[in-house]
């Protein structure tokens, strides 16, 4: 049934658009709809989440029009993309930053990405060991099935998790739990600690990040960092669609890169894909090795 | 009037209705049994039966290998549930003694539609208030630095399995027969040696029975302790420590595990022996009561 009425809209203009994907972009994404749903009555946009493998999945079943995804496409995905005959475009929504996120009171202000590794695997379990108070680190991350839990995992920990890391259920939850507990620490993709102003919420503080030990150079979470790429833990948001996109669909994806669109982007505190290549260095790959 | 042949029709009828009503509840928990089996027993195709019972660490989205041992979400359960009985039992069976014995009938009334009403109180309210209530208030009692440990669960636990134990425990004491009370202020005892030594004990399978009703209410429940212990994985060390319990770790992954993996079924096999430790409990708590109510 579906796949059917896909095929039917394809050779005319969309009317009804589902976008079905990553929990990260999702908040955002239905803003975008809305906004664009009251420029032009002729179009409906529905947007689920599920996550961002939930949304590929979508994709290659043509049961969606655009998949949302924090992550790029595996080469098994695109495999069983091409056996269906569906061809993915990638297209960068937005770039989204993971802040790494202490109480306000912590007297640490910044940390390694070697200090951060040792912390999340369990090797330093005092805040005395990068020089803060005599506290013993209570680890907090993203449940397991998240996408940031396993992006934080492949580029930051880069070995496993230790045992004792708290689980919560969303990214809302541990910044709340970090606002109460003065030894924690944790890390949530920058909308959720970031307001529109760029100022942070209160009682918590977003730690700098020393790409390399002994470089002078903090990173600050700021779109001057993200964009010069100085703040190392910067992802490509996708927005993944069938072929090359056409009428309301086109029309709709334009408007996210559109003027509107780039301002909501910057509201929600995500940082908009720069207008030209030059604008955007990304992070160096070199430092993930060092970060061992 | 309907003559004798329909009435008999009728009662035939009737006969299977509730026969098959009956049949109902065991026909759904050997269902429930056979999914778990079928589903969990091909989790052994990957996953070596040693690692899964005496492995500590559950970790099915690892950097390298994946492990599924269940060990430290069994104690994390029984930890919390543990705690929580430790609180509950004594709080349970003292309320329901008051409410049966001491308390005038007006306040009787008052406290049990009180009890009643904390019954109906939703799991996700009282995992909420573990989140900004009694996490908070034990990290500063206890000088840790987060109250999202075992200690947090067990105490919100506890209050939701008195309402299971109160109501039960207090059938139990009032049903023992008056002439057993009469007969010891006869001789001389005061109402709280009558309690202690008559009622009480005359009342024991029933107590007993509160007792596992209320531990089953605990060691089931998801969503509360999914909120307020922190979901660590770790294999903990006491009540201060975060845990995780099986319930819970299967409600986190269970949506997001693809359909057929590994780490889908290991989540069956999880719920499997979730489900034959809640019902070995049962039958062996089961044979208590009756043994008591035999002697008795």
């Amino acid at each position: 049934m579906l796949a059917t009425s896909a095929v039917c809209c394809r050779e005319h203009t969309y009317r009804q658009l589902t976008i079905k994907g990553s929990d990260t972009e999702v908040n955002l994404v239905v803003a975008l709809a809305e906004a664009y749903m009251e420029r032009d009555s002729q179009v409906s946009i529905s947007v689920t989440g599920g996550g961002s493998g939930a949304g590929i999945a979508a994709l290659i079943n043509g049961k969606t029009d655009i998949a949302n995804a924090s992550r790029a496409m595996d080469p098994a995905e695109l495999a069983l993309a091409s056996a269906r005959g569906v061809r993915p475009v990638p297209l960068i929504l937005a770039l989204d930053a993971i802040a790494v996120v202490v109480q306000a009171d912590l007297a640490v202000d910044s940390l390694t990405l070697a200090q951060l590794s040792g912390l999340y695997r369990g090797t330093v379990r005092n805040w005395r060991s990068v020089g803060g108070p005599d506290l013993p680190v209570s680890l907090y991350g993203r449940q397991s099935n998240s996408g940031t839990f396993a992006y934080f995992r492949d580029s930051v920990i880069r070995g496993e998790y230790a045992p004792s890391l708290k689980q919560l259920n969303g990214s809302a939850q541990l910044v709340e739990a970090l606002r109460k507990d003065r030894a924690g620490v944790g890390y949530v993709g920058a909308g959720y600690v970031r307001q529109a102003d760029g100022t942070v919420r209160q009682g918590v503080k977003v730690l700098k990040i020393i790409v390399l030990e002994g470089r002078p150079a903090e990173a600050t979470l700021s779109p001057e960092a993200v964009y010069g790429g100085a703040y190392p833990l910067v992802r490509p948001l996708y927005q993944y669609v069938d072929g090359p996109p056409k009428g309301a669909l086109l029309a709709f994806l334009r408007f996210c890169q559109g003027e509107e669109g780039r301002r909501l982007i910057t509201e929600s505190g995500y940082f908009p894909v720069p207008a030209a290549a030059e604008d955007w260095s990304p992070p160096p790959t070199t430092w993930v090795d060092d970060a061992k | 009037m309907r003559s004798r042949l329909v009435r008999q029709i009728e009662d035939r009828l009737m006969g299977w209705v509730f026969r098959a009503a009956g049949m109902m509840a065991v026909t759904v928990l050997l269902g429930i049994f056979a999914m778990l089996v079928y589903n969990g027993a091909s989790a052994f195709r990957t996953i070596p039966w040693v690692e899964f019972f005496s492995g500590a660490e559950w970790r099915p989205s690892a950097y390298g290998r994946p492990s599924y041992g269940i060990g430290a979400m069994v104690v994390s359960t029984w930890l919390v549930t543990s705690g929580a009985m430790m609180l509950s039992i004594p709080l349970g069976i003292g309320a329901a003694a008051y409410l049966s014995e001491v308390a005038s009938p007006g306040v009787r009334s008052l406290l049990k539609s009180g009890v009643e009403l904390l019954a109906g109180v939703p799991s996700v309210v009282v995992g909420f208030l573990g989140i900004v209530w009694v996490g908070p208030w034990l990290a500063r009692v206890t000088g840790q630095s987060n109250g999202l440990n075992a200690l947090n669960g067990s105490i919100l636990l506890a209050v939701m399995s008195l309402p299971t134990l109160i109501s039960v425990a207090e059938d139990a004491i009032r049903s023992v027969p008056r002439h057993f009370k009469e007969a010891a202020y006869a001789l001389g005892a005061d109402r709280w040696t009558t309690l202690l030594r008559v009622t009480l004990p005359a009342a024991l399978p029933g107590l007993v029975a509160a007792v596992i009703l209320g531990t089953g209410r605990a060691v089931g429940e998801t969503m509360t302790v999914l909120m307020a212990t922190g979901n660590a994985a770790a294999l903990p060390g006491g009540f201060f420590d975060s845990v995780r319990t099986m319930a819970a770790t299967i409600a986190i992954e269970l949506g997001e595990a693809p359909y057929g993996t590994p780490h889908y079924h290991g989540l069956f096999a999880v719920g499997g022996v979730l489900f034959l430790m809640t019902l070995s409990f049962n039958l062996l708590a089961e044979r208590i009561a009756a043994r008591f109510r035999y002697r008795a």
